[in-house]
C-alpha cells in the first residue's frame, strides 16, 4: 500500500465483506423459514438468494430469516425491506423467481407485480 | 456472502469460560447443518459483558446470547439461524455495544463509543476489519496532508489529557519531546497496566490493536520520532499475540516501515514484555526496564520528553491515550471536544469490579455521575445491600462516599475532594465490607510491590500494614490511628515515586469518611461489619 487512495480501496473491498455487520443497508431480504415455510422449500429458496447476490457482487444488501409469517399456504415467502418504503412480501416462491427478485428488484430496482403477494 | 456474521467474544475473561470449545462446537455444527458457507464466525474483543460466561452475537439480528456452552450450539443454529427464532433462554436484552463513536444508542445508557468504537465490532486479528471501520485513515492524512505541528496542535486543542492516571495533557508533553534536538527520538506505549481491578488496557489491546499501532504512528510523526515500543506485561498472554499480529499485518502492508503512504516518514514498532513488577507502569521504571536493567523509577527532573530511553527524547503514553489520538486527527479537536466537559474533554474508559450487578468494561463522556455509572450502568449493588464506598482509580485511588455520588467526575472536581480518575478502575463496595480491612489489603498489595528503592516506602508500607493488621485482629489501640496518619502524610510527601507517595490516599480517604469504624476496631476491638478477625480479645475472653 503506497498511497491513500490505496487505503480507501482496501476499505470499500473490506466494508463489503462485513455488510452483514451493518446496521444500515440499502436492502433487506427476509426468507420466512417457519416449519410450514421449510417444508414449502424454503431453505432452498435462501440459498439461491445467497448464490445470486454472490454471483453479481452485489453490496449493500442483507439476507435474513424470520419465522411463520401466518400464510402458510402462501409460503416459501419472501420479504424485501427498503427504507421508507413500503415492505413488499412474495409469495409461493421457487428457487428461480428468488433469483429474479435478485435480478429485478434488487439490481433492476423494479417490484415483480405478479408475485406480489402484499405490499404494506 | 455469508448473510450471518457470529461475533465470539475472545477476551481471556470468555477464554477461561469456555469460548474456544463453543467455537469449535459451533463450526462442527454448523457443517453438520449445511450451513457453514452461510455463516461467518469472527473473533472479536470483548463485548463489555463480564461474567456472564461465553457471549456471542448474531448479526445481521444483532442478538446477542450469554452463558452459551457447547449444549446450546445445536439450538442456536436450528432455532435461531435456520428459522430465525431467537432462544429466549440465552438471550441478553440489554446488549452492552453500539456501534460508531458519535451515536449515541440508548441501549448503552449513557456510554459513549471513542476509545472502544472498533471493540467488540471486529475481528482485531484482521488488518482488513480495522481498515474497514476508517483505520490507517488518520494516519495517511496527517502524513500526506499535515505538518507534525498540524498534528500536535490538534491533540492539544482537543484538551486529550494523559489517561494513565496523571492526566497530563497529551499535546504539551508532545511537544517537549518536538522541541529537543536528537538524532533519534521514541515513542513508548505503556501497557504495563498493573493496577489491581484495572484491565481497560488489556481490553483494547486484546480487541483493537491496530488503534495503538496507528496511535504510536501518529505521535512518532508529531515529534519525530522512528522508532516505537509497546510495553507489555509479560501475563497479558493475549495482547501480546493480537499486538505482534498487528505489527507484523501493519509491515506486510506498509503502514509500518520506511516510508510510510508515499512520504519520507519511518516508522517501526517492537514489544517488550514485562515481567510482572508494578513499578514498571512508572514510566521511568519503565524505562530502565527496557534498557535491561532492574525497574526502579529515575530521577526526575530530566522527564521522558527531554531525556528517557537510552538518554534520548521519549515520549510514553498510556494505551487508551493513543487509542484516542486516530480519532481525534480523524474528526479534529472540534468533535472530540463534544464529550466530556470543558477542562476535562473526552471520554474515559472504566472497568467496574466489586459489588456490582454488571461489572465490566465501560466508556462514558468525563463529567458524568458516579450514580448513574453505579446505578444506571452498572446496574446496582447485587442482594439488596446499600453503597458504603467505591474507590476510583484503582488501588491508589482515593474513596468517594454515599454523598459524591452526585458530583460530575473530572479531573478537577475529584482533585478537589482528594481523589482522581487514575488508571480507571472503579470499585465498589456494598455496606457489608468493613473499610478498615479493605485498606489493610490495599496496603498488603504496596508493601508486596514496593520496589525496595527508598526507604520512605520500603519500610513505610511495612510498618502501615503491621499498624493496620494490629487494628483489625483486636490488638489495636488509638494511638495507632494517629500512626498511621502520621506515617501517611509522611509518605506522600517523601517517598521517592508515585507508588510511595500514592499508596496512603485510599487510607486517609476512609480515615477522613469512617474514622468512627476505625475508632471502635481500636478501642473496643469490634468489628460492626464482622469482617476482621478479632483473635485477640477472643483469646482474653478465653483466659
Amino acid at each position: 500500500m503506497k498511497t491513500l487512495a490505496d487505503l480507501r480501496a482496501m476499505k470499500e473491498k473490506a466494508k463489503r465483506e462485513m455488510t452483514a455487520r451493518d446496521e444500515n443497508t440499502k436492502y433487506r431480504i427476509v426468507v420466512a423459514m417457519g416449519t410450514c415455510g421449510i417444508a414449502a422449500g424454503a431453505r432452498n429458496v435462501m440459498s439461491a438468494i445467497l448464490d445470486e447476490i454472490n454471483k453479481r457482487d452485489i453490496a449493500d444488501t442483507i439476507v435474513t430469516q424470520t419465522g411463520c409469517l401466518g400464510y402458510c399456504d402462501q409460503e416459501p415467502l419472501v420479504q424485501v425491506f427498503q427504507q421508507n418504503k413500503k415492505v413488499v412480501t412474495y409469495g409461493k416462491i421457487t428457487p428461480e423467481i428468488a433469483r429474479r427478485i435478485v435480478a429485478e428488484h434488487i439490481v433492476g430496482e423494479k417490484i415483480l407485480t405478479e408475485q406480489v403477494f402484499m405490499q404494506n | 456472502m455469508y448473510r450471518i456474521h457470529i461475533l465470539m467474544a475472545m477476551d481471556s475473561h470468555t477464554i477461561a469460560q469456555g469460548s474456544r470449545e463453543v467455537k469449535e462446537a459451533l463450526i462442527r455444527d454448523l457443517a453438520l447443518a449445511g450451513i457453514s458457507d452461510e455463516v461467518k464466525i469472527v473473533e472479536t474483543g470483548s463485548l463489555g459483558i463480564s461474567n456472564k460466561g461465553v457471549v456471542l452475537v448474531v448479526f445481521p439480528d444483532d442478538v446477542y446470547y450469554v452463558n452459551v456452552t457447547t449444549n446450546d450450539i445445536p439450538d442456536i443454529i436450528s432455532e435461531h439461524l435456520i428459522k430465525g427464532r431467537i432462544v429466549e433462554r440465552l438471550h441478553y436484552k440489554k446488549a452492552a455495544v453500539g456501534k460508531g463513536g458519535e451515536k449515541k444508542d440508548e441501549r448503552l445508557g449513557k456510554q459513549v463509543r471513542v476509545v472502544l468504537k472498533n471493540a467488540g465490532i471486529i475481528d482485531p486479528q484482521s488488518i482488513e476489519e480495522y481498515i474497514a471501520e476508517d483505520g490507517y485513515e488518520a494516519l495517511g492524512h496527517a502524513v500526506t496532508e499535515m505538518t507534525p505541528e498540524q498534528v500536535r496542535e490538534e491533540v492539544k486543542k482537543s484538551g486529550l489529557q494523559g489517561r494513565g492516571g496523571a492526566f497530563f495533557p497529551a499535546g504539551i508533553k508532545w511537544d517537549f519531546a518536538a522541541g529537543t534536538e536528537a538524532d533519534q527520538k521514541y515513542i513508548i506505549c505503556n501497557a504495563d497496566e498493573g493496577e489491581p481491578g484495572t484491565f481497560k488496557d488489556r481490553l483494547i489491546l486484546e480487541g483493537d490493536p491496530h488503534s495503538i499501532i496507528e496511535g504510536m504512528a501518529l505521535a512518532g510523526y508529531a515529534v519525530g520520532a522512528t522508532k516505537g515500543y509497546v510495553y507489555i506485561r509479560g501475563e497479558y498472554r493475549m495482547s501480546i499475540e493480537h499486538v505482534q499480529i498487528a505489527i507484523d499485518s501493519a509491515r506486510e502492508n506498509g503502514l509500518l516501515g520506511q516510508g510510510i503512504f508515499a512520504s519520507d516518514f519511518d516508522f517501526d514498532l517492537e514489544i517488550r514484555e514485562g515481567a510482572g513488577a508494578y513499578i514498571c507502569g512508572e514510566e521511568t521504571a519503565l524505562i530502565e526496564s527496557i534498557e535491561g536493567r532492574r525497574g526502579e523509577p529515575r530521577d526526575k527532573p530530566p522527564f521522558p520528553p527531554a531525556e528517557g530511553l537510552w538518554g534520548k527524547p521519549t515520549v510514553v503514553n498510556n494505551v487508551e491515550t493513543l487509542a484516542n489520538i486516530p480519532q481525534i486527527i480523524l474528526k479534529g479537536a472540534k468533535w472530540y471536544r463534544n464529550f466530556g466537559t470543558e477542562k476535562s474533554p473526552g471520554t474515559k474508559v472504566f472497568t467496574m469490579v466489586g459489588n456490582i450487578n454488571n461489572p465490566g468494561l465501560i466508556e462514558v463522556p468525563m463529567g458524568i455521575t458516579l450514580r448513574e455509572i453505579i446505578y444506571n450502568i452498572g446496574g446496582g449493588i447485587p442482594n439488596g445491600k446499600g453503597f458504603l464506598l467505591a474507590q476510583m482509580g484503582g488501588t491508589t485511588g482515593g474513596i468517594l462516599i454515599e454523598e459524591h455520588l452526585d458530583l460530575p467526575m473530572t479531573v478537577e472536581t475529584l482533585r478537589g475532594i482528594g481523589a482522581g480518575l487514575g488508571s480507571g478502575a472503579l470499585l465498589v463496595v456494598d455496606d457489608s465490607q468493613c473499610p478498615v480491612d479493605l485498606v489493610k489489603n490495599f496496603v498488603e498489595f504496596f508493601n508486596h510491590e514496593s520496589c525496595g528503592k527508598c526507604t520512605l516506602c520500603r519500610e513505610g508500607t511495612g510498618r502501615l500494614h503491621e499498624l493496620l493488621s494490629r487494628l483489625t485482629s483486636g490488638r489495636g489501640e488509638e494511638k495507632d490511628i494517629e500512626l498511621v496518619q502520621v506515617l501517611s502524610a509522611t509518605m506522600m510527601r517523601g517517598a521517592f515515586c508515585g507508588l510511595g507517595q500514592a499508596a496512603p490516599v485510599p487510607i486517609l480517604g476512609c480515615l477522613r469518611y469512617f474514622k468512627d469504624v476505625f475508632i471502635r476496631h481500636a478501642s473496643e476491638h469490634v468489628c460492626a461489619a464482622n469482617k476482621c478477625e478479632m483473635e485477640a480479645v477472643a483469646e482474653t475472653i478465653a483466659a
